[in-house]
């Protein structure tokens, strides 16, 4: 399990950091998106991989599950989730105002390159 | 424990939605709330300066739950100055915005303006690195509002860019906490310290990570070199007043970084050797150099100051990067000025846009105002050059004298002082363009004659220049405390014992009484 999970992270942020250099903005959202969910996945393996442990203490028990991590992967989806709506609406109202999706700057701009 | 520590958050949370419920078509009883709300929040930043100012660490433990367990909030010397910091910053560019009518070129300004200001009080008080996470997505959430504020196809184009770098900040500070918690098991700043110290020095890899990926998050937030792309497109788009609240935003990247790197990660421990105590001086004396070579080339005024945001932002990191007790009193001296000087400079450029109507630096008929706008151009920019007899001067002195005598020093004084030099003629051939050349340039007939821009703007951005001056006259007060403040970050036990032994649920004692 422990080789599954940690080549479905690798693999997310592989393609999600390809996906990230690319230059118009539906490949870099998605990328985004990719990375959020190996980072989600990542962040649930923080606590150690167990299967069918209790999060909660109870007395007939010796190994738990780390509930923490799975309260931080719910924030950070929430979080994730909303800022990915967010970063579509800007990026459709930028598309829609010029006709362009490029995420750089166009040499014709008048700030040129940065 | 007393409740006004949570007090700066609590306020423009509850506010934020009541403007935006409760007042959405009054601008008159937005702007009377939201004015209200920082005066008060001044007031109360005030108060917790003063309880901490003899150097009493204040806790707040949400819902009684000790630390670790539970989210502390802290207010110590260092944190509760970056708080009043904030809310005086956040007056004058409020005060503009109305000044000026930036508030009403789009909708919810001010909800998103509390929010904003949220974020960053919540950033700047938090012990937990996790709730600083949250604390960074509220601050960015609001901030991408306030960004394309008043829309514009350059604005958006701007703001997507902006957003999307730092949604990748974002991934990478929970791929960071991720890698933290995986080896250590906690997110407390002072029970991390604790625990990193205990990590065997044979194996480190984890933890290496997990600090150079933090690094790299707060860099993104100061703009360093290599990861200070989104700063001048960003900086240059954004509404004025807006740009003028972000000068506090890359302080809450230097605010991290000294907060985490002097607790956490200090030099001194083993696991994380030879990382950024190596690392972070050349990178920020590279982006000194090419935030002042920007301020340089820049054709508009905007993208000048932008750049001048990235050099000074440059120069609070060489200072923090050195690491010892002196030069990381200069970085907050020099922080305080720079987050002032910043903000005036954003505001004095879209006083130029009012009066002339655009920011280009070509000589054009003479801007209406001109006079005014000139002399606070010129305060200005000699305080962010750093010329005497600003504030600006004073900071670049000690940071001088913090790396006189380490291993950089060379490289540093000559950074620091051919850096001083470009930014001084950056800043002087703005300036003549703008205000000199334009009597030589009769104007079009059918031009339009601009409007002058209002008083309460001119108040906005006088108020902050005369803040500088006062940065300057007590510079030696200022200066003796953050040299305290500097102390106290390198002797962190009153810190840790505040945040580690005071009772509540779930802690040693009330387990005992159960």
């Amino acid at each position: 399990m422990e080789f599954l999970v940690a080549s479905a992270i690798g693999i997310m942020t592989a393609a999600g950091l390809y996906l990230l250099l690319r230059l118009r903005t539906f490949p870099v959202i998605m990328g985004i998106s990719l990375l959020t969910y190996a980072v989600n996945v990542f962040l649930f393996t923080s606590g150690r991989l167990t299967i069918g442990a209790p999060p909660v203490l109870r007395d007939d028990m010796t190994t738990y599950a780390d509930p923490l991590p799975q309260a931080l992967v719910l924030t950070a989806i929430v979080i994730s989730f909303g800022m990915t709506a967010v970063v579509v609406m800007i990026g459709l109202g930028a598309f829609l105002g010029s006709d362009d999706d490029h995420v750089d700057d166009q040499p014709e701009q008048s700030g040129g390159p940065t | 424990m007393t409740h006004w520590l949570i007090a700066p958050i609590i306020l423009p949370a509850l506010l934020a939605p009541f403007i935006v419920l409760a007042a959405r078509y009054h601008i008159g009883i937005q702007r009377t709330f939201s004015v209200a709300g920082v005066i008060a929040m001044i007031v109360i930043a005030a108060g917790l300066a003063m309880e901490s100012a003899d150097g009493t660490v204040q806790i707040y433990q949400l819902g009684d739950w000790a630390a670790p367990f539970g989210i502390i909030l802290v207010g110590d010397r260092l944190s509760t100055l970056m708080v009043l910091l904030t809310a005086v910053l956040a007056l004058f560019v409020l005060l503009y915005a109305i000044g000026s009518g930036w508030d009403e070129r789009g909708r919810h300004f001010h909800a998103l303006f509390q929010f904003q200001v949220m974020g960053i009080m919540g950033a700047f008080l938090t012990g937990d690195l996790f709730n600083l996470f949250v604390f960074f997505e509220v601050l960015l959430i609001a901030s991408y509002g306030l960004m394309i504020h008043a829309g514009g196809n350059a604005r958006l184009k701007a703001g997507v860019q902006y957003v999307l770098f730092n949604l990748i900040g974002s991934t990478l500070f929970l791929f960071a906490l991720g890698a933290i918690y995986a080896e250590t098991g906690t997110l407390n700043m002072a029970d991390l310290a604790a625990r990193v110290a205990q990590i065997d020095p044979a194996e480190t890899v984890g933890i290496r990570v997990a600090s150079v990926l933090l690094l790299l998050v707060f860099a993104i937030k100061a703009a360093l070199v290599p990861l200070h792309f989104w700063l001048p497109s960003s900086y240059a788009e954004a509404p004025a007043p807006v740009a003028a609240l972000f000068a506090i935003m890359t302080k809450v990247g230097a605010y991290a970084i000294i907060r985490v790197y002097t607790l956490v990660f200090s030099p001194e421990v083993e696991a994380t050797a030879g990382l950024h105590d190596v690392w972070l001086l050349p990178a920020a004396l590279v982006s000194l150099a090419i935030g002042t070579i920007g301020v340089l080339a820049a054709k508009r005024l905007d993208r000048l100051i932008a750049f001048s945001v990235i050099g000074s932002m440059a120069m609070v990191m060489v200072s923090i990067s050195l690491f010892t007790p002196t030069s990381i009193a200069a970085a907050l001296y020099y922080m305080v000025h720079s987050t002032l000087a910043a903000a005036a400079l954003f505001l004095i450029s879209d006083l130029v846009r009012t009066g002339r109507g655009n920011v280009d630096l070509t000589a054009q008929a003479p801007v209406a105002g001109a006079a005014l706008t000139a002399s606070l151009f010129f305060a200005g920019a000699i305080a962010m050059a750093g010329l005497p007899p600003l504030s600006g001067f004073l900071g670049k002195l000690l940071v001088l004298d913090a790396a006189y005598g380490t291993d950089m020093m060379v490289w540093v004084w000559v950074i620091v002082l051919t850096g001083s030099l470009v930014s001084i003629l950056g800043f002087a051939r703005a300036g003549s363009i703008l205000f000199w050349k334009a009597h030589s340039v009769s104007p079009s007939p059918d031009a339009l004659v601009m409007p002058r821009p209002a008083v309460l703007s001119y108040l906005a951005v006088g108020g902050l220049i005369a803040l500088l001056g006062a940065h300057t006259v007590f510079a030696g007060q200022v200066h003796g405390y953050t040299t305290r403040i500097a102390a106290e970050l390198f002797a962190p036990d009153a810190y840790m014992d505040a945040v580690l032994n005071t009772p509540g649920k779930l802690s040693t004692p009330s387990k005992e009484a159960h």
